[in-house]
């Protein structure tokens, strides 16, 4: 770009990149202090399980949605069959489910006392459990699976565009070459959305190693149950800052892997994206099939959940519908609104810097800002408070040495910690909408404002915002949605007496009195609703 | 964008919700709100101080270790004593003279440096199936007995009132006989330890297995919930350990913070909590066992029956604490 961009813009665009950095380097540091032996216990004790348990789960998830996202996807990319329409959208609706609330209802449903099995007991006259093998809901192959229940869309969606965006001559090179369906389907389509999948899985890789509350509910220990426990069980920030470094090591090789499987993505095609009359119109008992197939998935993933939640929300209502519901509500919002807007504005500088910077160092800030996704809740609580308690002490004793009274605890004993750990999460989000809207705006329009003589604030106000309106309008409704069900961070960087909906309906899950807290859960889900359609639209028009 | 960010400021600007005013104490509760809430409001009825509850499962030791000379905390309730032995040790509550105190709350209750006291006792009972087993005379020891193989149910053995029971063990048949008999008890469990305590009455219920261990006050807090109470019928309460030492109780308790910056009025909120008032309310609503002498149980817990209690002093059993957590990692309780 031919535009002199001051360095102050790129000394912004660092420090943003060095906050969001902060508690990466503050949990290495704190892993160094000694810590009287808690970790050596836990290695030669209970941690080989929890690394096991981790990487198991991980692996089960990926495979686990890969497994019936892909199918789904393709069918609804390519194909034409009853249901489509609606599946295209309703398919990603899961996302807005908190996998705790899906665990907890299936646990309901699957475990010995519950409806499943005692009309099993009844049918076949079983007496005891030894009479007879059920499944166990509550271990790590039943996270796993409800864990993919409700992550798969992330690779439904992306692979639902890779599939859309092959193009259809190709589709029919293969035909004529004489691949049936299924041929062409293993030997073309699957092979060019490797990348997406790659992409999908790893997304869903870091939502399950970050998990908290459906393993805690299932008593299966992980390394995010471990980071928990070590810290305020055993009391002992070094050995869980040490679990942590554990942890961001499996997540970071992740992300490495995912990169790996990218580096040679080249694809030379053209974009033409399919329409309705390249779709492969499916007949009879297939159309059925295919129809059946993603309807099993929606009942199992969303459906059946949600009516069971509003179930329980109806038989209890006048309990849940009180002040205190009300209030954490609007905690929620309130903290959810704050983050997605200083999170899409984190996205725009950042990004702003990157597109227009001669300096080709500038592109570095975005990247390094992005990582903080890469943090799970637990282990970003812990690199939050320990600078920010410095920082808290830091005033205090400015204070007294000023001889006026210190102030309290002003980051980590208010909100502000809370939003400041969000932020940290999920700019990533907001940084890669805005960078997605970016990418459509061409270049040539920069050129003209330039030789127009527009400064680059002016370029920025004029030119690129108005253009960048959707990025900025998903980066927002994706942000806000994450606030509103990350729980870990939330429950662990709370301030006195704050509760918002998450932590509250944790509160009843982990007490198995769920039935007080669905009011709230459906809160949760609705307000995840709004974003899926909005981004489901917007990913049609974009064609 | 301009109202965007004016929306930003306003909020940044919003936070400094951390007043700490003069006529407000501010309790850091490791007891459910709900629990705690009606008494307090009694409380603020008849002193107009108002009380801020911050309820917390875990990590409120380390919380006001972090916070240090700057914690809001003023006094400190816990469910169990090791907690509260966790906070004296990190020196994150102080001692406190009163008279009252001490007369309504017995020695063996309190420390002996008087920075915690006891407010209310639990036993924790082992439930049988009404059903299967009927009410048995049983020890803890039994748990262990390979006649349960396949049939007991308990929360994870890494809770306070579980940790508490294998400490007791530790003080009793020392660290080997106690992972001996903790391997044999985990080797009779029907089920993975999972789940509340109450999870596992609701467990005998169904016939998943046909004893439970719990503390006492769940009984009569299931037969509060109409939904609850088809599980609390199906079992019997036992005192284990009648015929030797007594059975396992554990206490729930308060402190003063170390910081607290309201020194009379938290005072006053202790003493109101050792008095009779508020320990009839622990008795009624709460059901557990109120510390203060003069006080009677509620007729429900009355109805269990008289019982005897490990004589064990509580602070002893602090001592094998540790001691117990690593145990249970090392025979993997809970895995």
């Amino acid at each position: 770009m031919i535009l002199g961009l001051s360095r102050s813009w790129s000394l912004a665009g660092y420090l943003i990149a060095a906050i969001i950095l902060l508690p990466l380097i503050a949990i290495i540091a704190q892993a160094f202090v000694p810590d009287e032996d808690v970790f050596s216990h836990l290695l030669n004790t209970v941690l080989p399980t929890y690394i096991v348990n981790t990487i198991v789960l991980m692996l089960g998830v990926c495979i686990g949605s890969l497994f019936i996202a892909t199918p789904a996807a393709w069918l609804v990319a390519r194909c034409q069959f009853p249901g489509r329409k609606m599946f295209q959208w309703a398919l990603l609706l899961p996302l807005a489910m908190p996998a705790y609330v899906v665990a907890y209802v299936y646990t309901d449903l699957l475990d010995y006392a519950g409806p499943v099995q005692k009309a099993l007991r009844t049918w076949f006259d079983w007496q005891s459990p030894s009479d007879y093998y059920f499944p166990e809901v509550r271990s790590l192959a039943g996270a796993s699976v409800m864990l993919a229940l409700v992550l798969f869309p992330y690779i439904y969606l992306l692979a639902r565009t890779a599939f859309m965006e092959q193009s259809s001559s190709l589709q029919h090179a293969s035909r004529v070459m004489g691949c049936g369906p299924w041929q062409s389907f293993w030997r073309l389509s699957l092979p060019m959305a490797r990348p997406a999948l790659a992409v999908g899985a790893s997304l869903v890789a870091m939502e399950t190693v970050a998990d908290f509350a459906t393993v805690s509910y299932f008593a299966v220990p992980t390394l995010t149950t471990a980071v928990y426990d070590t810290w305020l069980g055993y009391g002992s920030l070094s050995a869980a800052a040490k679990l942590s470094a554990i942890m961001l090591l499996v997540v970071f090789s992740m992300i490495g892997f995912e990169r790996f499987a990218r580096r040679k993505q080249q694809l030379f095609q053209k974009q033409s994206a399919s329409n309705e009359s390249t779709l492969s119109r499916l007949k009879g008992s297939h159309a059925y099939l295919a129809t059946g197939y993603c309807g099993l998935l929606l009942l199992f993933s969303f459906v059946l959940p949600f009516l069971i939640l509003l179930q329980y929300a109806w038989d209890y209502f006048d309990a849940s519908w009180n002040s205190a519901f009300w209030e954490y509500s609007l905690n929620s919002f309130y903290i959810a609104a704050i983050v997605s807007v200083i999170t899409v504005l984190i996205g725009i500088i950042l990004m702003f810097i990157r597109r227009i910077s001669p300096r080709p160092s500038d592109a570095l800030p975005s990247r390094l800002a992005s990582t903080g996704y890469a943090l799970p809740g637990t282990v970003l609580a812990i690199g939050i408070l320990v600078p920010l308690t410095m920082l808290d002490f830091a005033v205090n004793d400015l204070y007294e040495f000023l001889g006026q009274p210190g102030p309290g605890l002003v980051f980590t004993g208010s909100v502000f910690i809370l939003i400041f750990a969000f932020c940290i999460r999920f700019s990533a989000i907001a940084i890669g909408s805005v960078e997605n809207s970016y990418k459509r705006i061409s270049p040539s329009l920069d050129m003209a404002g330039i030789s127009m003589g527009l400064k680059p604030k002016a370029l920025l106000w004029r030119v690129h915002l108005p253009l960048l309106r959707k990025g900025i309008f998903a980066g927002l409704l994706l942000v806000f949605i994450e606030c509103m069900k990350e729980l870990p961070a939330a429950l662990l960087l709370r301030p006195v007496g704050f509760e918002n909906l998450a932590t509250y309906v944790f509160q009843f899950v982990s007490d198995e009195q769920l039935e007080h807290g669905a009011l709230a859960a459906i809160v949760i889900v609705l307000v995840g609703f709004v974003p899926l359609i909005y981004l489901n639209r917007s990913l049609e028009h974009e064609k | 964008m301009k109202f965007a960010s004016g929306l930003a400021i306003l909020g940044l600007v919003g936070f400094a919700s951390v007043a700490n005013a003069a006529e407000k104490l501010t309790v850091y509760s490791y007891r459910q709100a709900f629990l705690v809430e009606p008494i307090l409001a009694n409380f603020t009825k008849e002193t107009g101080i108002d009380v801020d509850v911050v309820f917390s499962k875990k990590g409120i030791a380390e919380r006001m270790m972090r916070e240090g000379r700057l914690s809001p905390a003023d006094i400190v309730l816990t469910s169990d004593f090791s907690r509260l032995m966790e906070l004296a040790d990190k020196e994150l509550v102080i001692p406190v003279e009163s008279d009252q105190l001490k007369s309504n709350i017995p020695a063996k209750f309190r420390s002996i440096e008087n920075d915690w006291f006891a407010l209310t006792m639990r036993v924790r009972n082992i439930y049988s199936s009404k059903a299967k087993m009927g009410k048995l005379d049983i020890d803890y020891e039994d748990l262990a007995d390979p006649k349960y193989k396949g049939q007991i149910c308990t929360r994870s053995g890494k809770h306070p009132y579980n940790v508490s029971l294998v400490a007791s063990m530790i003080a009793h048949h020392g660290e080997a006989g106690a992972k001996t008999w903790l391997e044999g008890f985990k080797a009779n469990l029907a089920r993975k330890p999972q789940g509340n305590d109450r999870a596992q009455v609701k467990a005998v219920k169904e016939g998943l297995c046909d004893i439970a261990i719990g503390n006492s006050y769940y009984l009569g807090k299931m037969l509060q919930d109409p939904k609850q109470v088809p599980w609390a019928e199906a079992v019997e309460i036992n005192f284990p350990n009648q015929d030797n030492r007594g059975s396992h109780i554990n206490v729930s308790g308060m402190a003063l913070a170390k910081y607290t910056k309201n020194r009379d009025n938290a005072i006053k909120l202790m003493e109101y909590l050792s008095g009779d008032v508020a320990q009839k309310d622990y008795a009624e609503i709460n059901f557990e066992y109120p510390v203060k002498a003069d006080v009677k149980p509620s007729d429900l817990v009355a109805s269990w029956g008289e019982f005897k209690a490990d004589e064990l002093p509580i602070f002893k059993l602090a001592e094998y604490h540790h001691a117990a957590v690593k145990l249970l990692d090392e025979v993997k309780f809970d895995l």
